[in-house]
């Protein structure tokens, strides 16, 4: 059993009528020849180092390597703490989090590659968030994982998730694509409206460049993961409250695969163009030997 | 950074290549991926290490302190897996150990893989081995080169590597080892520095490898040394 597009995806949730993480699930056991049971465990392990990853900083802010980051989950605890706060609690706890484990990454703790180690705050950010505000159990914050798995999958086989290939959209973008799709089925959407939240997302994202100052996974890729929660949220909500989206899934990813490729090396992970460019961000690169 | 070389030996895309590998961060090129070949070279040397001098290329060799690539190769040097939190202190812990340890930055060499390292390690045993291996992105490696022979393999399989002259019957010798032994073969490769010189044969199974299997290969009088990894 395998899937090689959104369409082909959508196609088997509504034939057998399930859930986009339970057709993950059967992909994974026919191809991985494997149990259920056995990747829900491994997937059960994947959500705990998520979950410590996600809270670590909050409790024990740490310089990065690079000394451009540390410290803003903490500062975004305190801040919410005040109640001055106007994200409100899912955006304030999930972009908390995942600025939080950009931190934790930089600072050479232990982290998921979700789907990069620079992408890695958001779909975790994101569905603990939810987590926390619904009360909702660890079996169905794995599901929503494999429901996220299967969107990057069809990111990672039909387009790219390297910023060195696609930029930052093909990063941050499709992290935010995942927890969309996770999110709206946490949320009681259908598969369509899981599909078509990823698809907002990338077509919101669209054209993000990969620029990070002096080379580093530290700024401004931890800004971006919270930009990336953001996105998932309000797609998720435009999907949930049953907004049809114009551009199928597949058609983004290809649009973003595209423009990825059509990007100037400057703006793919080579740290000479964007952010990394600018008088600021440049002056921070003596060191680094260009 | 997550990019994926084609090659023979890609198995599916596996949920957990999505939602993985679990790692010490910042970089799954510039770390994971780095403290996987260095533990696939401390494998392949077959014990312990006590001196290395690691040779860092392209991208690796400008920025390779704030991605950690250091603290990781040394790591995977001792044996550390890439989501072992013991790689952030692995310069203190060799020290301990007294592993003699050193990096060289080479940034002239343009026309290499741009996330490339060598690892010159000399073991307990005073055995001696250079392995070249380039980093793919999201956590996956492969050994290209080991001592002066190019090879290719990525470390995700069981492996057997048999260093042998390159003569008639060796490449026999080796599968019927492997099949008395029920092992089941997934990809097979030879490499050699020329006709009738060193060779190197690569087997890579899909089962875990039996442990006297090493021994039994051994006993062709044109093998001259056998890893497994």
């Amino acid at each position: 059993m395998d899937f090689r597009n959104a369409e082909e995806l959508l196609d088997l949730c509504n034939k057998n009528q399930i859930q986009i993480s339970h057709a993950m699930k059967q992909r994974e056991c026919s191809l991985g020849e494997t149990t259920v049971d056995s990747i829900c465990y491994r997937m059960q392990h994947v959500l705990d180092v998520m979950r410590q990853s996600a809270i670590a900083a909050v409790k024990n802010p740490r310089k990065s390597m690079g000394d451009l980051i540390g410290g803003e989950a903490k500062r975004l605890s305190v801040h919410r703490a005040k109640g001055k706060d106007i994200c409100g609690n899912i955006l304030g706890k999930g972009l908390t989090y995942a600025m939080g484990i950009l931190e934790v990454n930089a600072s050479m703790g232990l982290i998921v590659a979700a789907p990069t180690a620079g992408s890695s705050g958001i779909v975790p950010g994101l569905l603990l968030a939810l987590q926390d505000e619904y009360h909702i159990s660890d079996d169905r914050l794995v599901d929503a994982l494999f429901n996220a798995g299967a969107i990057g999958y069809l990111a990672m086989r039909n387009a790219t998730v390297a910023g060195a290939v696609g930029g930052c959209q093909a990063e941050v973008g499709v992290a935010s694509a995942m927890a969309a799709s996770a999110a709206v089925e946490l949320m009681g959407g259908t598969p369509e409206q899981c599909l078509n939240a990823a698809s907002t997302v990338l077509m919101n994202m669209l054209g993000l460049v990969c620029d990070p100052v002096r080379g580093l996974v530290e700024c401004p890729c931890q800004n971006r993961n919270a930009a990336g929660v953001a996105n998932a949220l309000i797609a998720a909500e435009i999907a949930l409250s049953g907004i049809d989206q114009l551009i199928p899934l597949d058609e983004m990813i290809a649009a973003m695969y595209m423009v990825g490729k059509k990007m100037p090396a400057e703006l793919r992970e080579t740290a000479l163009g964007g952010c990394a460019a600018t008088p600021t961000g440049y002056g921070l690169c003596s060191g680094c030997g260009k | 950074m997550k990019r994926f070389r084609m090659g023979i030996n890609m198995s599916f895309i596996s949920v957990f290549d999505v939602l993985g590998p679990i790692m010490i961060g910042p970089s799954s090129s510039h770390t994971a991926g780095t403290a996987q070949i260095a533990f696939l070279a401390q494998k392949m040397i077959g014990g312990a290490v006590k001196k290395v001098e690691f040779t860092l290329y392209g991208s690796f060799a400008r920025t390779y302190q704030g991605h950690g690539t250091d603290r990781a190769l040394l790591g995977g040097i001792m044996g550390f897996s890439t989501d072992d939190t013991r790689i952030c202190d692995s310069f203190h812990i060799a020290q301990e150990r007294g592993l003699e340890f050193s990096f060289k930055i080479d940034k002239k060499d343009m026309d290499i893989y741009p996330n490339t390292v060598d690892i010159h390690m000399l073991s307990s045993g005073d055995r001696e081995m250079t392995v070249r291996g380039e980093s793919l992105g999201g956590g996956k490696v492969r050994i290209v080169r080991i001592n002066q022979v190019e090879v290719d393999f990525t470390g995700e399989y069981s492996a057997v590597i048999v260093i042998h002259r390159d003569k008639p019957g060796v490449a026999a010798h080796i599968t019927k080892c492997l099949s008395d032994s029920s092992v089941n073969i997934a990809f097979m490769r030879i490499f050699r520095e020329a006709k009738g010189h060193t060779a190197y044969t690569i087997v890579e199974s899909d089962n875990q490898l039996p442990v006297d299997i090493a021994a039994k290969i051994q006993q062709n009088s044109y093998v001259s040394d056998v890893m497994i990894v």
